[in-house]
């Protein structure tokens, strides 16, 4: 038994300082240490490779592909600097470019105001995009109206469209999905029955057999006389493949409101269409927006299997480009590839972090209105 | 006190607000629209057909197909009929599917469980290893994989010579054959022998766990019978197993197994690709368990690694499981992308190539359309199996 009071041990200090920083995240074992090692070494031999490749070793100037021909070279930059007109347009003349470029600020002109939360106006850049968008992109792309020269969409091509896929793609696939979903949920068999078979069958194939359905069989079920432009059959084929994914993604939603939103909305008299659109949607909707963002993203990225049919987006520009004697080369591939997976790899990445961003930035305004309602 | 009332709806009026009625009538709607367009479809595709001349049916499944196809598990020659060319397809895509599945799988636990890892520079590397491979098409990594790096190695006679006499090449990989020698059917049933014994140990210490709460350490003995039956029985027999080494002889490689770049390709993008949405699952499974479940387990004296064989592996499977079998499932289906490298798999051979020779659309796109739902239907119903017999049973 202690006779006297022990005065108790000051707490220890928190370790500070890059030093303990590295001894609790870096070396905290042996085991640890060494795989720092190799961590270090693999980083090390992956940058000094990627730097040799893009710059120590690249061309950078030269007419065709055998200035990118010797031993050990690295990256073929001409190559790209040559095609560039092509990878962003396509064969669209290029006398026309400038109305594609107008496209993608009209496009931008709608879009950012509705990105950036602080400013005002979302309705109005919602109609802007949804109502007058598409009929002046259609317009000032396609042409042979208003003076503008006629450009068909065979001479399409590059980002263009991928972009113009992607992004009607899109845009039709939603409404569509949030009908499906719905369809899916209907305490109507029948409506319940054609959902579910369209969303299975279509998520039980590949693309690419959905693809070749619109190159080959597409034709058949329409009269002859008919013609559908390739484009549009694609557009049409990757819209309604991505509308099943959408509708699998907005039922999660619809599935995790509570039933007394829906009891709460009948009691209130409202119809079935107000109901869904003033109280399920919203929030259904809100649920399931990295779902939405992840199959916008694979959307994004399917659309490259359009080369397979015979359209030229991005990929397939890079592949006609790699496949012309001209830059024919053994680091030409590398390079076009490198090049077209950056422009991809950008794009996805910066939806992907935005919408990180509006996660959090819905969930912050959900806990703010949470903390308020205790207040009262 | 005066109420207004609304006039009481007429007959038919009232008739037609009842619920069930409208949704009979929307139904019925639905559905004679839904056999409309069908019917105009089936009308102008046999329109169509007439006037093009096109047969119909699947006699063509037994005509003479009349192509090569590069690589095949089945016999296969130009003489055989596009019935068999659908087989040897399909064998083709399912070699691949199984293949990438267990690469994908082991490549995605890996980076799953070092995104997790204390170590910050791993957890780092792990990271940037997803977000680089997932947000980059599919196909452009394939093209990558065969136009930038297979295509651009040296030709057969200045072949990259691996470790264990296997060489890398234009050309393809050439690995070394094992080629069983007579007597190899002993070593075989040796296999089969400690199999079935590992079963009997494991139910053995199983029961007597259950019945005296002892546990037996089965992993040890369960290793040594697996690995020393069949070695010693191996050696007895006088290891009956050769291997057949590739050798340069002309031109090209003879002997041993030659992978195709086409295969490597496919392979490689399709595992790799994979593998960083696996990793993602595997992190969000083994979130998922509490860390209640960890320190539980802790406070009951488990070790650490019988915390993590016992509670959190078995919790974490049960979150891991369904999506990653959908995962499998687009690998599948994403190996369809070999007919872009010229990889003759079930879509490639059959969709491409018979579809063309034949020009019998409906036929082969729906035969294709079939396996492929046969496949995911397969799937689906395992996943319900699964979740019916992991589901946690509550109170």
């Amino acid at each position: 038994m202690a006779g006297s009071a022990i005065t108790p041990a000051r707490p220890p200090g928190a370790p500070g300082g890059p030093i303990a920083w590295l001894r609790a995240n870096l070396f905290s074992s042996w085991s640890n240490a060494l795989l720092t090692l190799l961590a270090l070494w693999l980083i090390y031999q992956a940058v000094t490779a990627a730097v040799g490749w893009a710059f120590l070793h690249a061309t950078w100037e030269g007419p065709d592909g055998d200035a990118c021909t010797r031993e050990g070279a690295g990256a073929c930059w001409p190559f790209v600097a040559d095609w560039f007109g092509q990878f962003m347009y396509g064969r669209y003349p290029e006398a026309q470019r400038g109305r594609v470029n107008l496209v993608y600020v009209l496009a931008l002109a709608g879009l950012l105001p509705l990105m950036i939360p602080q400013v005002p106006g979302k309705l109005w850049s919602s109609i802007y995009l949804i109502a007058v968008f598409p009929v002046l992109a259609t317009i000032l792309l396609s042409g042979g109206v208003l003076g503008l020269e006629h450009v068909p969409t065979d001479f399409w091509g590059g980002l263009l469209v991928t972009l113009v896929i992607s992004s009607s793609g899109i845009a039709a696939a939603f409404p569509l999905g949030i009908l499906l979903a719905l369809g899916r949920r209907s305490r109507m068999p029948i409506v319940r029955w054609l959902s579910v078979g369209f969303i299975e069958f279509v998520r039980g194939v590949p693309l690419i057999t959905v693809l070749f359905m619109a190159s080959v069989m597409l034709p058949l079920f329409i009269p002859e006389r008919w013609s559908i432009d390739k484009l549009l059959r694609a557009l049409i084929m990757v819209a309604l493949f991505s509308a099943a994914y959408l509708a699998e993604v907005i039922r999660g939603g619809l599935q995790a409101i509570p039933r007394g939103q829906f009891e709460a909305a009948d009691a209130l008299g409202l119809t079935y269409a107000q109901k869904m659109g003033l109280i399920i949607l919203p929030q259904a909707l809100k649920l399931v927006i990295p779902g939405i963002v992840n199959s916008f993203i694979s959307l994004f990225k399917d659309t490259s299997l359009v080369l397979i049919i015979g359209i030229f987006d991005l990929l397939g520009m890079v592949q006609s480009g790699l496949s012309a004697p001209k830059w024919l080369s053994p680091a030409t591939p590398m390079t076009g590839y490198v090049f077209a997976g950056l422009v991809f790899w950008i794009f996805c990445f910066g939806i992907s972090r935005y919408s990180h961003f509006l996660e959090r930035r819905l969930a912050a305004g959900g806990q703010r209105t949470v903390a308020k309602a205790d207040e009262h | 006190m005066a109420v207004t009332t609304s006039s009481p709806p007429g007959r038919l009026n009232g008739f037609l607000y009842r619920p069930e009625v409208r949704q009979a009538i929307y139904q019925v709607l639905l559905l004679a629209a839904a056999a409309y367009v069908a019917y105009w479809v089936v009308n102008n595709v046999a329109d169509n057909l007439r006037r093009q001349n096109v047969a119909s049916g699947f006699d063509f499944l037994g005509r003479t197909a009349g192509f090569d196809v590069s690589q095949s598990l089945i016999a296969y020659s130009n003489a055989s009929t596009y019935g068999r060319a659908f087989w040897v397809g399909l064998l083709n895509t399912l070699l691949v599917a199984a293949l990438g599945i267990v690469a994908a799988t082991v490549l995605g636990f890996i980076v799953g469980i070092a995104r997790l890892s204390s170590n910050w520079l791993v957890a780092r590397l792990a990271t940037a290893y997803v977000e680089i491979v997932r947000n980059l098409p599919l196909l452009l990594q394939l093209f990558f994989w065969y136009f930038a790096v297979l295509k651009n190695l040296p030709a057969p006679r200045q072949s990259h010579v691996l470790p264990g006499g296997a060489f890398l090449n234009v050309r393809g990989l050439y690995l070394p054959a094992p080629v069983p020698q007579p007597g190899f059917a002993a070593v075989a049933i040796a296999v089969g022998l400690s199999l079935l014994l590992m079963a009997g140990l494991w139910a053995w210490s199983w029961r007597r766990q259950h019945l005296t709460g002892q546990r037996f350490p089965v992993l040890g003995p369960a290793l040594l019978i697996l690995v020393a039956l069949p070695l010693a029985v191996f050696f007895a027999a006088g290891s009956p197993l050769s291997l057949s080494y590739p050798e340069l002889r002309g031109f090209n490689f003879q002997g041993g197994i030659a992978v195709q770049p086409e295969l490597m390709a496919l392979l490689l993008g399709l595992s790799i690709y994979t593998a960083s949405f696996i990793a993602e699952i595997v992190r969000a499974g083994i979130l998922g368990v509490p860390k209640g479940q960890t320190e539980a387990a802790q406070a009951l004296g488990l070790s650490n690694a019988q915390t993590l064989r016992l509670v959190v592996i078995p919790q974490a499977l049960r979150i891991i499981i369904p999506p990653l079998t959908s995962q499998y499932l687009n690998l599948t289906k994403n190996s369809s992308l070999a007919v872009a490298i010229g990889y003759p798999d079930f879509v490639s051979v059959f969709t491409g190539t018979v579809l063309n020779q034949t020009g019998q659309a409906v036929e082969v796109i729906l035969m294709t359309m079939g396996v492929f739902l046969a496949l995911s239907l397969a799937t689906s119903v395992f996943m319900n199996w699964f979740n019916r017999r992991m589901a946690l049973v509550e109170r």
